[in-house]
């Protein structure tokens, strides 16, 4: 049959590190210049520069290979990947290939409750090219910026073990994920800071031998990424189920016309002519390195939802919403730890999570602006802890606390300011409230009798009394434990 | 012949600084002395692509001034040095003797013209040089050749021959050269001079346009031991630059000179090598040792056995090296363009157009090397047999401090001599190849000369870092030699007359 | 020495490699001289060293590592002035195809 067919996907994934400076020169690695002004002699290939390895994307490197389970070797070595295009400046790019810093990981994904374990192949280290740019000026020329050239890359290559385009994107934003919390990267892939080949094969059902592959290229979204590989995927079915066999090639994904074309062929592939890059010692970073990179490691944000699912009360669901960015999780962990120290030691944990979750997510989240790692917050963990508290003792209440919040958003403002200063708090004496409920029952006396005939059901017209006339300021709880008493009590 | 009184232009760096020091000189004097020559030698000798009048007379001035003020000067403050035109200058064209670098002026120097220029030295110029440092005549300049002093018909060597060849004639105190493959040590020995390769990493790469990168390095070429010992201390040293640098505080390499050598053990190259030398440098080798062991060295008997192999391993190394390193010269950011066609044809006709035939082979050679299918078998290979090369030499270092060997097999050739026949140049160097191959340094001095009147070169090899004591041993040995450097044709007797 | 000739398709794909245009007649004659040097090369065969272990760096040492500090840059004319051709900030080459490379 036609169709029995299973896919087969390997990612590999560059992403920059957010080093300072260029991987192998002083050069700023954060954009925003103009064209050509971040560059130097090293990053430009001029005739006597010479690389020298930036300890921190060293560190970053091995930070993303930790977490996500890697061996780090302790001796690797990079090598020159020699070919000719304008926005290589040395006719070579300085990569790693024979031993890379980093080996055998793996990272799991779930897709529709499935969760597939995808081994990490390898992570090695390797610098950014130029970009070329079209059309611009005259027109009739390329023109290359050398600003992106030397930026530091880590290249992340997946092992085959993905099965639809499903599990691609989910890999894919796991990843991006833990590269974001580790701090290593914005997880931009529109400008590129985030990039994915993807190479997709198909095969029978039960065969054991992979088939021929494509590897597609120029998949800048998780959007892209999904339809490039289903394309691709249906491409390949309908060549082999029309008697047709799969050509090794690279293709292009074509957003215009949602499709794959054939960039170049096996037969055109390069020679790479790798060698150890004579201008490089070995790369040896010794056990206390690596270790002081593991015990710097942040927690993932997988252990995280863990953790708020198991401690905090919090559901899967409202765990991924609190995980949404690593300011997100930041922000929530502020506030929760914040809450529990004004509350002392009665807060639970579990109900003070969930609650904190939950208003972050009815009224917060909405003010949460994220652009790369960076996020702009509705103010401090503490402001939104001390709003909370005074909603625990009673003082707001919970819908008043929405538009408190609001206001604080707004003016910068503490919650205990604006409370006091527009006299929301609730109306939580009881000598004070006593003395509008016995106005309440004073100027009600048939509905008094009525209750007290045995209509208890009244109880709540009484409140809705007091309320009014507290202009909702009255504490509720307290109303009812009130009313209850002088109604029954004077009976 | 009764020897005519030293000339200005023949005293060494030494006694040019202790001159400008202590006043007996000046430094504009001295300079505007070796431009004049430079006037009127290099027309026949060819070994300067530029001369940078102004700014040497500027130097002169302001160590002159500094002098006249009383300021301390710096140890080289003064002396005329030339630089070979592979190291960045940014007052200066540096061409590597390419068309394919024509005219083009880099923003940055070199470390080691930043050392000269720290240490009070005036540059003269940039000297000629065989093509991106490739090949052991200076022919293959896209500029011309340079001359031999010694016999103008002749080659001073190369690559580094218009350092050499400006070193021997006197038109500057001592010059930098470069060493891949033997490219100071041969220039020195067809020219009567000394220089010194360093251990690898001794002297910073930064500036200097690479050709094999695994084996460059900067090493100065002198008319004394001492003089190379004294411009070695002015450029070695750490640089964070460059990251095969070795962090080492900086050396004075001349403080053992004037000492005795006796009890230095020398281990002596004994095998076919030496036997397929020219008999006249078999003879002035063997008078050589015999001359150390006079002075009181130890003879020791020592054996490379896989020496034979460095060319085959350098000239698979080296070219591999080098079709990479020189892969940057595209026409696209800077040099040379030959616009044809598309992008691809661009590239392939400006490179076509910009190297010179050696440089091209090599290319072809290295490119080979590397490729798929080939790695292991030429590449690689080599590299496994460079380890036995090095291992050599521990063995051989456990039973000697230096090891002795002539420079080259023959004196100098005449130009265009071995044109066609890149293979039968290559064997020639078969003596300075090893020590290049394992990183170790090596100081080429003059030991004698032909029936003919052309120099004949001892090299002394050391184990890594061991620089102070081969000028040490060379020094000694210069002083009982007492070789007469001046080339005749550039006679005190001629410009007397 | 003939029978050592590089053939010629295959001199012309290391040309391609190193984007070198090569007349015909140097083809052949570098056809001939590289044929030539590797034949000398194969001596190295009578050597066992598949358990030697290859020298890439004469003297072993690790890359020292430098701190993550910018330096500043020179304005770009710096640069741009050596280029063979610029245009708008950027160095200007013969046209690439987008997503090439």
């Amino acid at each position: 049959m036609a169709g029995a067919f299973e896919t087969v996907i390997g990612l590999e994934v560059h992403s920059q590190l957010l080093t300072q400076s260029k991987l192998f020169c002083g050069c700023p690695a954060r954009f925003g210049a103009q064209a050509n002004e971040h560059v130097c002699p090293v990053c430009l290939g001029l005739p006597g520069a010479l690389p020298v390895p930036n300890g921190a994307a060293v560190d970053m490197a091995m930070r993303a290979a930790l977490a996500l389970g890697c061996q780090v070797r302790t001796q690797s070595v990079f090598e020159r990947k020699n070919y000719f295009y304008p926005d290589l400046a040395k006719g070579y790019q300085i990569s790693q290939f024979a031993l890379p810093l980093s080996e055998h990981g793996e990272l799991s994904v779930e897709v529709d409750g499935a969760t597939r374990t995808v081994s990490i192949v390898r992570i090695h280290m390797e610098e950014d090219a130029a970009k070329n740019i079209h059309g611009v000026g005259s027109g009739t020329d390329t023109l290359v910026d050398f600003n992106r050239a030397g930026v530091p890359l880590i290249e992340i290559v997946s092992g085959p073990d993905l099965r639809s385009a499903a599990e691609a994107e989910a890999y894919l934003r796991r990843l991006r994920e833990v590269l974001m919390f580790c701090g290593v990267n914005d997880g931009n892939l529109e400008e590129g800071s985030f990039r994915c080949d993807a190479n997709v094969s198909i095969r029978p059902v039960g065969q054991q031998q992979l088939g021929t592959r494509t590897e597609l290229k120029n998949i800048n979204s998780f959007r892209f990424v999904r339809k490039a590989i289903e394309y691709e995927v249906s491409r390949q079915k309908a060549v082999v189920s029309g008697g047709g066999t799969i050509v090794q090639e690279t293709r292009t994904w074509l957003e215009s016309s949602a499709t794959t074309v054939s960039m170049r062929s096996k037969e055109e592939a390069m020679d790479y002519r790798y060698f150890p890059d004579p201008d490089l010692p070995p790369l040896q970073v010794d056990e206390a390195r690596v270790d002081a990179v593991r015990a710097a490691l942040p927690e993932l944000p997988v252990d995280k939802r863990a953790r708020y699912v198991a401690t905090m009360g919090l559901t899967e669901s409202d765990a991924g919403v609190m995980t949404g960015h690593p300011e997100i999780a930041c922000y929530f962990e502020g506030v929760v730890s914040e809450l529990c120290k004004q509350l002392g030691n009665g807060a639970k944990l579990a109900s003070v999570g969930k609650r904190v979750a939950n208003f972050i997510q009815s009224e917060a989240l909405r003010y949460v602006q994220t652009e790369g790692l960076a996020a702009s917050l509705p103010g401090a963990p503490e402001a939104l802890a001390e709003l909370l508290a005074l909603v625990e003792d009673g003082t707001v209440s919970g819908k008043m606390a929405k538009s408190v919040f609001s206001d604080m958003v707004q003016s910068g403002r503490s919650a205990r300011a604006l409370v006091d200063e527009k006299g929301l708090s609730q109306v939580s004496d009881a000598g004070q409230l006593e003395s509008v409920i016995r106005d309440v029952l004073a100027s009600s006396p048939d509905n008094v009798a009525a209750y007290r005939g045995g209509k208890t059901g009244l109880l709540g017209w009484f409140v809705g009394q007091v309320m009014k006339a507290t202009k909702g300021a009255a504490n509720p709880k307290l109303a009812n434990e009130l009313l209850r008493k002088l109604l029954d009590e004077e009976a | 012949m009764p020897s005519m009184p030293a000339e200005v232009h023949d005293l060494g760096v030494t006694e040019m600084a202790a001159g400008i020091a202590d006043g007996s000189l000046s430094a504009r004097a001295l300079v505007d002395h070796h431009l004049a020559r430079i006037e009127t030698h290099d027309a026949h000798l060819h070994g300067f692509l530029h001369v940078d009048v102004a700014g040497a007379r500027a130097q002169a001035d302001r160590i002159d001034r500094a002098r006249a003020a009383g300021k301390p000067l710096a140890p080289l403050a003064g002396v005329p040095i030339a630089v070979k035109d592979n190291m960045c200058t940014r007052t200066m064209p540096t061409t590597c003797a390419s068309r394919m670098l024509a005219g083009y002026q880099p923003p940055y120097d070199a470390h080691v013209v930043e050392c000269l220029a720290a240490a009070g030295a005036v540059i003269l110029g940039k000297t000629n040089l065989d093509e991106f440092a490739m090949g052991s005549s200076t022919d293959n300049s896209a500029f011309g050749p340079t001359h031999n002093p010694w016999d103008l018909t002749r080659s001073p060597g190369g690559s580094s021959g218009g350092s050499a060849s400006s070193v021997a004639a006197r038109l500057s105190a001592a010059a930098l050269g470069s060493d891949t493959g033997g490219s100071v040590r041969q220039p020195a020995a067809f020219c009567g001079l000394t220089a010194i390769k360093p251990t690898y990493g001794r002297v910073s790469r930064y500036g200097l346009v690479a050709f094999a990168s695994s084996l460059d390095q900067v090493g100065p070429i002198a008319r004394s031991a001492r003089d190379a010992g004294r411009v070695l201390s002015a450029i070695a040293g750490y640089d964070r630059r460059d990251a095969t640098s070795i962090d080492r505080p900086g050396e004075d390499f001349t403080a053992s000179c004037g000492e005795a050598i006796r009890g230095v053990r020398v281990g002596v190259l004994a095998g076919a090598a030496l036997e397929q030398c020219d008999p006249e440098m078999q003879a002035s080798f063997k008078a050589g040792v015999q001359r150390l062991q006079d002075l009181g060295c130890q003879l020791v008997d020592v054996k490379l056995p896989h020496m034979g192999h460095g060319i085959a391993v350098y000239y698979l190394v080296a070219p591999a090296e080098a079709s990479s390193n020189l892969a940057r010269f595209d026409g696209m950011r800077y040099g040379m363009r030959k616009p044809s066609g598309d992008l691809r044809q661009t590239y392939a006709q400006t490179r076509a157009d910009g190297f010179g035939t050696e440089v091209k082979r090599r290319i072809m050679l290295g490119t080979y090397a590397l490729s798929s299918g080939y790695y292991d078998a030429f590449y690689l290979k080599a590299q496994r047999v460079r380890t036995l090369i090095r291992n050599d030499y521990e063995a051989a270092f456990a039973k000697c401090d230096v090891i002795a060997s002539p420079t080259t097999p023959r004196p100098a050739f005449e130009i265009g001599a071995m044109h066609d026949d890149p293979l039968a140049m290559y064997l020639e160097d078969i003596f300075v190849l090893p020590p290049s191959l394992a990183g170790l340094p090596a100081v080429a001095t003059p030991c004698g000369i032909t029936r003919s009147g052309l120099p004949l070169g001892m090299q002394l090899t050391g184990s890594a870092l061991s620089e102070a004591k081969l000028v040490q041993v060379a020094d000694a040995f210069e002083r009982d030699l007492a070789f007469d450097s001046l080339p005749p044709g550039l006679g005190r007797a001629s410009e007397g007359a | 020495m003939a029978q050592t000739k590089i053939p010629r398709d295959q001199v012309e794909h290391v040309a391609k490699l190193a984007s070198l245009m090569l007349a015909d007649d140097e083809a052949d004659r570098l056809g001939h001289e590289l044929g030539e040097i590797l034949a000398y090369m194969a001596s190295l065969d009578e050597l066992d060293v598949a358990a030697v272990e290859p020298t890439f760096h004469s003297i072993p040492m690790g890359a020292p590592l430098r701190a993550d500090e910018v330096i500043a840059c020179f304005p770009r004319e710096t640069y741009l002035k050596s280029a063979p051709k610029s245009e708008a900030g950027g160095f200007a080459v013969p046209k690439v195809l987008e997503g090439e490379g």
